[in-house]
């Protein structure tokens, strides 16, 4: 049932869609939405890039000789694998596309604060992105996507150069809308807008902006010298020259882990939006998940050597990393703790974003602990380099930042396109992905705790079970990923008005018509009330006083 | 409105942009002399120390002037002050490793 009276639900004369038409008003436009589409097409593009790839790596593990490839072709995927999906993927996936999408709108501003920045963070992506392809295509990687050195500066025979310098170009791209991101919080929200009553997605970006902006540039930096060393023969990190190959790990790990909380905050900002929607509840404790963000964003640069337990760095060293990688667990279950309280006692219904969110929590949980796991010295040394080390990452990467994005985008699309999407379509694909999600992943875990190394072309044949079983995983996953994206691309044309508010939510994004005009509001608004303040909201047409109100899709 | 008032543009004088640029190129200069002399026989390290301590001075300078660093905003200057912390934080924690390595 949508709360939103049906008079209501018809797409508005004009919005940002067909404001203007044509190529070149897609390609010079600065308004921010049409930039999130832009970016949306350019990740969804690297996503099956670096999806390929995964394909490749599954089928050729499913025989412990290897089945597809020969070693050295398995290590240029799994190489390429690794960079287009976090660097062109994972990194810009929710923040370039909901966070530009939805950040102005959500603070009640007219657009970001450097609307022509944005744009030409979109051209050094495609950039950047152009100069990996055509290391892709050319030779190919095979450095790990870590590119340690002295492999990547002075042994490897595979087209690192042009890859660095594509990585190096798009680092521009993040730190620029970072910096467009943080003007934006503090100088345009709309009147009434506090710092408190910013809702959590927003709180989220900027926690992410702070990394991108204090992070980005390390890595930059340190893949430029690599790439100097490796060209110019410069003494960075070869000891023959004089280098130290420890430092381009604590350089690039200062960036990289980091990194992992650039992919990870913006999914739980997402979460942070649709669980209080689908309970209808306002938030538990709005002050401390706010805080967590940004607590997760601080403590995360002083985590990263617990990448290095086992590469040569200093035991005292190591000890104090690890310390401080359990810090980490606090603010992350602070998280976990206050949605899972927004869950208790609410009017919960199914829809296919809170499937999403659900799935988020418990992959979360499970990616999450095991990662303590990681953090503890010892137990490091056996699980180091296993595939523990892949299922973990993966349960982050995949099973929160991807989870946390496709249930965005589930979201969100309505007010993206102004269209619904076929409820039970989505909600079979929502648990098609989260089966195959476990399917794929979980086997991985057993196989690292029995000692199967990463990035190893073959196995001993005890461990086939278990990859076959994670291969057979993967195509389920894939078909999780393909049913979105078809009944996506159908909805733009054929789904059903879905007016300004289907769910309803609370935010600013919910109050201006869907699609929302280029300028997101024809009044400036002004915010009267608190964050998911579903009980004081008469204007959402909730019964909040008798039973619980029933949500979009119960009917 | 104060936000731009208050991040109106200093004008240097080309004779201030001159004086730094001298003064650069002065430390440039002593940079390349104390590199050819021997420092390391009195105190390990001095070396290093001394064209360290150059370069950062030179540094602050181009932040300071040719940045205009100096004429911002306390906001501007809190955020670079920031970065910088936040680099000490990365030298820091990265020369924890190298200065404990040969602890036993």
């Amino acid at each position: 049932m949508s709360a939103t009276p049906a008079a209501v639900n018809q797409m508005p004369r004009e919005h940002y869609l067909n404001a203007t038409w044509g190529i070149r008003s897609w390609l010079l436009t600065t308004d921010h939405k049409r930039i999130a589409l832009l970016y949306l097409a350019s990740v969804t593009f690297f996503f099956f890039i670096g999806g390929a790839f995964a394909t490749m790596i599954r089928i050729h593990l499913l025989s412990p000789k290897g089945l597809l490839v020969t070693p050295e072709t398995y290590n240029k995927l799994f190489t390429m694998h690794g960079v287009a999906m976090i660097f062109f993927f994972l990194i810009p996936s929710i923040p370039a596309v909901l966070g530009n999408f939805l950040l102005p709108i959500m603070i009640g501003a007219k657009d970001l604060a450097f609307p022509k920045i944005n744009l030409l963070s979109w051209y050094i992506y495609l950039v950047g992105g152009c100069f990996v392809l055509y290391s892709f295509s050319t030779g190919g990687l095979d450095t790990g996507w870590t590119f340690y050195t002295p492999l990547s500066s002075v042994y490897s025979n595979s087209a690192v150069t042009p890859a660095v310098l594509g990585v190096f170009i798009n680092g521009f791209s993040s730190i620029l809308t970072g910096l467009n991101f943080i003007v934006t919080v503090h100088t345009m929200r709309a009147p009434g807008m506090t710092w408190f009553r910013l809702p959590l997605f927003v709180w989220a970006q900027y926690a992410t902006s702070i990394i991108f902006i204090l992070g980005t540039p390390v890595i930059a930096i340190t893949l430029l010298l690599a790439g100097l060393e490796r060209v110019f023969h410069l003494g960075f990190f070869n000891p023959a020259l004089g280098g130290d190959p420890i430092l381009f790990q604590h350089l690039f790990w200062f960036y990289s882990h980091p990194a992992v909380y650039i992919m990870i905050l913006p999914a739980m900002g997402v979460i942070s939006e649709i669980i209080p929607t689908f309970a209808r509840k306002p938030i538990f404790g709005y002050s401390f998940i706010a805080g967590s963000s940004i607590a997760i964003a601080v403590i995360g640069f002083f985590v990263w050597a617990h990448h290095m337990f086992v590469t040569g760095e200093s035991t005292y060293a190591a000890l104090t990393f690890s310390l401080l990688s359990y810090l980490v667990a606090i603010p992350s279950a602070v998280k976990v703790f206050n949605w899972t309280s927004t869950l208790y006692k609410g009017s919960i219904s199914y829809d296919t974003p809170m499937l999403y969110a659900l799935g988020f929590i418990g992959l979360f949980l499970i990616g999450g602990l095991t990662g303590l796991f990681l953090a503890c010295l010892g137990l490091d040394i056996h699980l180091h380099d296993t595939y523990f080390v892949i299922a973990h990452f993966h349960y982050i990467m995949v099973g929160g930042a991807v989870m946390g994005y496709v249930g965005g985008l589930h979201y969100w699309w309505p007010k993206i396109t102004g269209k619904l999407y076929p409820e039970f379509l989505a909600r079979i694909a929502a648990i098609t992905l989260f089966l195959g999600f476990n399917l794929t992943f979980f086997p991985q875990f057993i196989l690292g705790y029995l000692g199967m190394p990463r990035r190893y072309a073959s196995y001993p044949p005890e461990f086939q079970v278990l990859n076959v079983m994670s291969t057979a995983g993967a195509s389920i996953l894939a078909l999780g990923y393909l049913l979105p994206m078809i009944y996506l691309t159908w909805s733009m044309r054929y789904g059903a008005i879905a007016g300004p508010n289907p769910w309803p939510g609370t935010g600013l994004e919910w109050r201006t018509p869907s699609p929302p005009p280029t300028e997101n509001f024809d009044v400036t608004p002004e915010v009267t009330w608190e964050p998911y303040d579903y009980d004081n909201r008469p204007d959402l047409g909730l019964d909040v006083s008798g039973a619980p109100a029933l949500a979009h899709g119960d009917d | 409105m104060s936000e731009q008032h208050s991040e109106q543009h200093h004008i240097a004088s080309p004779t201030l942009y001159l004086t730094i640029f001298a003064a650069l190129m002065i430390c440039t200069f002593l940079t390349v002399v104390a590199a050819k002399i021997d420092l390391n026989q009195y105190f390990s390290g001095l070396n290093i120390i001394v064209a360290l301590t150059i370069a950062v001075f030179k540094a602050s300078l181009v932040v300071l002037f040719f940045m205009h660093a100096k004429y911002s905003p306390k906001r501007t200057q809190l955020v670079i002050i920031a970065s910088v912390f936040w680099l000490a934080i990365m030298l820091f924690m990265t020369m924890s490793d190298y200065v404990s390595r040969s602890w036993t």
